[in-house]
């Protein structure tokens, strides 16, 4: 297991690498500049701003100097756009956000994904199943940019319970609408999985035994069909947790967060290259990583799976 | 900012002899608020808070409560004097004398002397600072301020000087009338060296910051708000009456609404396209239009490669006339907006209109006068690609001017929307055939629109190029009233269609009804916040 994990960490080294090689490309094919204004930028002040970044150096001495410096200082280097920040500043400032909202809506959608759906299979093809049903499809059809404003509308505006936006710290009354917003759909495909993997699992044959030798029904459920009903699920959990923790676009432009997903489209819009670049890298490594996860969490889960 | 009219030495000096201008001009019989504070939405983040790096908007805004330069505005948009008491000028407007008041202070107590000047003015201008913004100091024509950007003259040989701790003499390489008013903006404000120095980069975090304006920042958080609170050392400090400003940054503009009728923050600028009408009715106290400095035109590719019949000027005209203004006002944007027949916008400041004939027409009139022009000119077959960038109310606007060619002279377009980069990208290449296009004015005077407009400008991506024009605004620059050459320059424009010009801009915003002192009449939207009070609500 361990060699298994070391070897999975080593393969990163080149994949993270080729994520560079890749993104400094495409920023070099992308039309337009971080330095571009409607105005125009005199040509002696575009030199001095191309010099200050060392935009006038080739492409294969940027990216040896780029990544030399995020290997020995880990420095992902300064801002293009907000002058007078560095990369890691900016990280530092928005990721910690996006991961307490992400963090909370990862255990909210887990937490009643799972118990809507177990319970939507136990109950097969009763009101309670087709309650459960009724309600993911109708979380799964509500996408985050259509959810937020109706949040807003009714808790903000209609009812003044909650702000609408802002984060001051991660106080409780600022968290509360992201979390919702953000953990509605994943809740949704998570109680769906959960619900057919369920009734797969109950109707096997090992469940069948357990049950005809007289276990009572929770010890069933807890003991023998819960958790192999989980392999999809946790399969699903992985990248979904990736992309909550990495922040969706829509939550924090809608309720001004200050998380790392609008830096992340603001910098892809200035041309902010190294911003992009942090940024994408950081993203890599966590999907790296919890993919990982996932794979070392099926071989708990599942005996029969070994490395 | 150069505002010619303006900037005859006796009406500064009188306002800087005419004993003290209050920040805040509260009437006697107003009941004041409690809580003073003032809150207002911000579309995107500033990207930093150096004066000499700031580049835009945004910033520039946030700049001004912080950071008080020689000379700023009031809420007219008049110069008025800021650390300056007052200035004197020489025969031939090449040199200025600037006295600085005695009382102004920075945040920790230290004096703003002419040094602090001088020290910021030459940060802006040296390539080690590598200010995106130090073309301005060039502009302001100051003696050296090219070669120092080029890298060929120290910093210390640019045209500035302190002769003592009160006084800062500017030394230009040309007549420049107006330079008082370009000291009233971010770039050329005062910073304190001794912090600049110690901190670097970090010098404007707000734990570091030492400013000389009204207030005083106090917190940052990006993407989400930033606060500032009143600055007792400012020298006017009793008179400033608002305590604490805070902008929040909301991208999206019907959440930023939402917030706004939640009650969330004072002011909202600007309004989501189209809803103003409905804002209007319902919060008839809280909704304004107000000129504003910008004008929408579209742009006609007349490179060498462009469609031939784009170089035609009755096609020109013919696409002109054919375009219903009233439509793009009355029906879509809603707001307050004009149509527009001039580039120069019709508020500006001193600027006297040609009669354009079209513009005195019906609807009826100019279609027939456009299908006949269409018919002289051969009725071109024509498919044109229009550029705009990625907003909603230029999609709106550009798909209803394609189908008002389309019905009226059988021209195809091609719609091609690209994000802000890609678009200024491809307008610079000159990969279109008609570009939308809009210019703010950077002063409040005619030149700042026409100008661009000249052969050689970096803005006229379409290269359009008159030379009567041209020699009509080289004219204007070094004349005493240069009105007539604006008007006569706008009539060359009309006759030739050297663009499209579409309406000109409202400043469309919300404000909290208890909020008073905003300088509705300023056209270049911009305000100072310790002019502003908040009365009680009854």
């Amino acid at each position: 297991m361990l060699t298994y994990i070391a070897r999975r960490l080593l393969v990163a080294i080149p994949t993270l690498l080729a994520l560079i090689v890749v993104s400094f490309l495409l920023m070099e094919f992308a039309p337009g500049s971080p330095f571009a204004t409607e105005r125009g930028v005199p040509a002696e002040v575009l030199a001095n701003l191309e010099r200050e970044y060392g935009l006038d150096r080739s492409l294969i001495e940027r990216m040896g100097i780029y990544v030399w410096n995020v290997v020995t200082q880990f420095d992902f280097g300064p801002s293009f756009v907000f002058t007078d920040r560095s990369v890691n500043e900016l990280i530092a400032q928005g990721f910690p956000v996006t991961l307490t909202y992400g963090v909370w809506s990862f255990i909210v959608a887990v937490l009643v994904g799972v118990t809507l759906g177990a319970f939507a299979a136990i109950k097969h093809n009763s009101a309670l199943d087709y309650a459960a049903v009724g309600i993911t499809v109708g979380a799964q059809v509500l996408p985050n940019f259509v959810m937020a404003p109706i949040l807003v509308l009714i808790f903000t505006l209609w009812l003044g319970w909650l702000p609408g936006g802002g984060w001051q710290g991660g106080q409780i009354e600022y968290v509360i609408l992201p979390v919702i917003a953000l953990s509605t759909s994943y809740m949704a495909s998570i109680a769906r999985i959960t619900r057919s993997s369920m009734l797969e699992t109950l109707n096997a044959g090992y469940v069948r035994t357990a049950r005809a030798k007289g276990l009572p029904m929770r010890r069933v459920i807890f003991r023998h069909a819960l958790k192999p009903a989980m392999l999809p699920v946790v399969s699903y959990l992985g990248p979904a947790f990736v992309g909550m923790i990495t922040g969706s676009v829509v939550i924090d432009v809608f309720f001004s967060t200050g998380g790392i997903g609008q830096f992340f489209v603001n910098s892809a819009l200035a041309r902010d290259y190294s911003v992009i670049l942090g940024i994408t890298i950081l993203f890599g490594a966590l999907t790296i990583f919890f993919n990982l996860l996932v794979d070392v969490a099926y071989a708990w889960i599942d005996p029969k799976i070994r490395y | 900012m150069l505002r010619r009219t303006l900037l005859s030495m006796t009406s500064v000096a009188a306002l800087g002899l005419g004993g003290p201008l209050l920040a805040a001009d509260v009437p006697d019989d107003v009941t004041l608020a409690d809580e003073q504070t003032f809150s207002y939405r911000m579309l995107d983040q500033f990207p930093t808070l150096d004066p000499q790096l700031n580049e835009e908007t945004a910033g520039s805004h946030v700049i001004q409560q912080l950071f008080e330069g020689l000379m700023i505005q009031d809420d007219e948009g008049n110069l008025i004097p800021g650390v300056a008491t007052g200035y004197e000028a020489n025969e031939d407007n090449t040199e200025f004398t600037f006295t600085l008041r005695e009382d102004a202070r920075w945040s920790n107590g230290d004096s703003v002397t002419a040094q602090d000047f001088v020290y910021a003015w030459q940060r802006a201008a040296t390539p080690a600072t590598a200010s995106p913004y130090a073309w301005y100091v060039e502009l302001t024509g100051m003696e050296n301020a090219a070669e120092i950007i080029a890298g060929n003259a120290e910093p210390d040989t640019l045209g500035v000087e302190a002769v003592d701790e009160r006084t800062l003499r500017v030394t230009l390489t040309e007549p420049k009338p107006y330079f008082p008013a370009m000291t009233s903006y971010a770039t050329l404000s005062p910073v304190h060296q001794a912090t600049v120095e110690e901190f670097g980069d970090d010098w404007t975090d707000p734990e570091n910051m030492v400013s000389n304006g009204a207030y005083v920042l106090e917190d940052v958080s990006l993407n989400e708000f930033w606060r500032a609170s009143k600055n007792p050392e400012y020298w006017d400090a009793e008179n400033v009456v608002i305590e604490e400003i805070t902008g929040y940054i909301i991208n999206d503009s019907s959440q930023a609404l939402t917030r706004w009728e939640a009650g969330e923050f004072d002011l909202l600028e600007p309004i989501p396209a189209g809803s103003f009408p409905r804002l209007k009715e319902e919060y008839p106290d809280a909704a304004y239009s107000t000129p504003r400095l910008c004008s929408y035109y579209y742009q006609l590719n007349q490179r060498d490669d462009a469609p031939e019949a784009l170089k035609d000027v009755k096609v020109r005209k013919a696409l002109s006339y054919a375009v219903d203004r009233e439509i793009i006002t009355d029906r879509v944007l809603q707001g307050g907006q004009t149509p527009g027949y001039t580039f120069t916008h019709e508020a500006t400041a001193g600027f006297e209109a040609p009669t354009i004939d079209y513009s005195g027409w019906t609807q009826a009139e100019r279609d027939e006068a456009a299908q006949q022009l269409w018919e002289e000119a051969g009725s071109p077959e024509l498919d044109l690609t229009l550029i705009y960038n990625t907003d909603e109310s230029h999609r709106q606007i550009a798909t209803i001017i394609s189908q008002m060619w389309k019905q009226k002279l059988g021209v195809e377009v091609t719609l091609e929307n690209m994000e802000w980069s890609t678009y200024l990208d491809v307008r610079k290449a000159g990969n279109f055939d008609v570009a939308r296009s809009a210019w703010c004015g950077d002063y409040n005077e005619p030149s700042t629109f026409l100008n661009i407009l000249k052969t050689d400008q970096e803005q006229n991506d379409g290269k359009w190029s008159n030379t009567e024009f041209d020699a009509l605004m080289d004219q204007a620059a070094t004349s005493d009233n240069p009105q007539a050459q604006y008007t006569e320059a706008e009539m060359i424009l009309s006759n030739d269609m050297g663009i499209i010009p579409i309406y000109h801009y409202a400043n469309v915003f919300m404000l909290d009804p208890t909020l008073q002192g905003f300088p509705m009449q300023n056209v270049e939207n911009s305000w100072y916040v310790k002019d502003f009070y908040r009365v009680a609500e009854e």
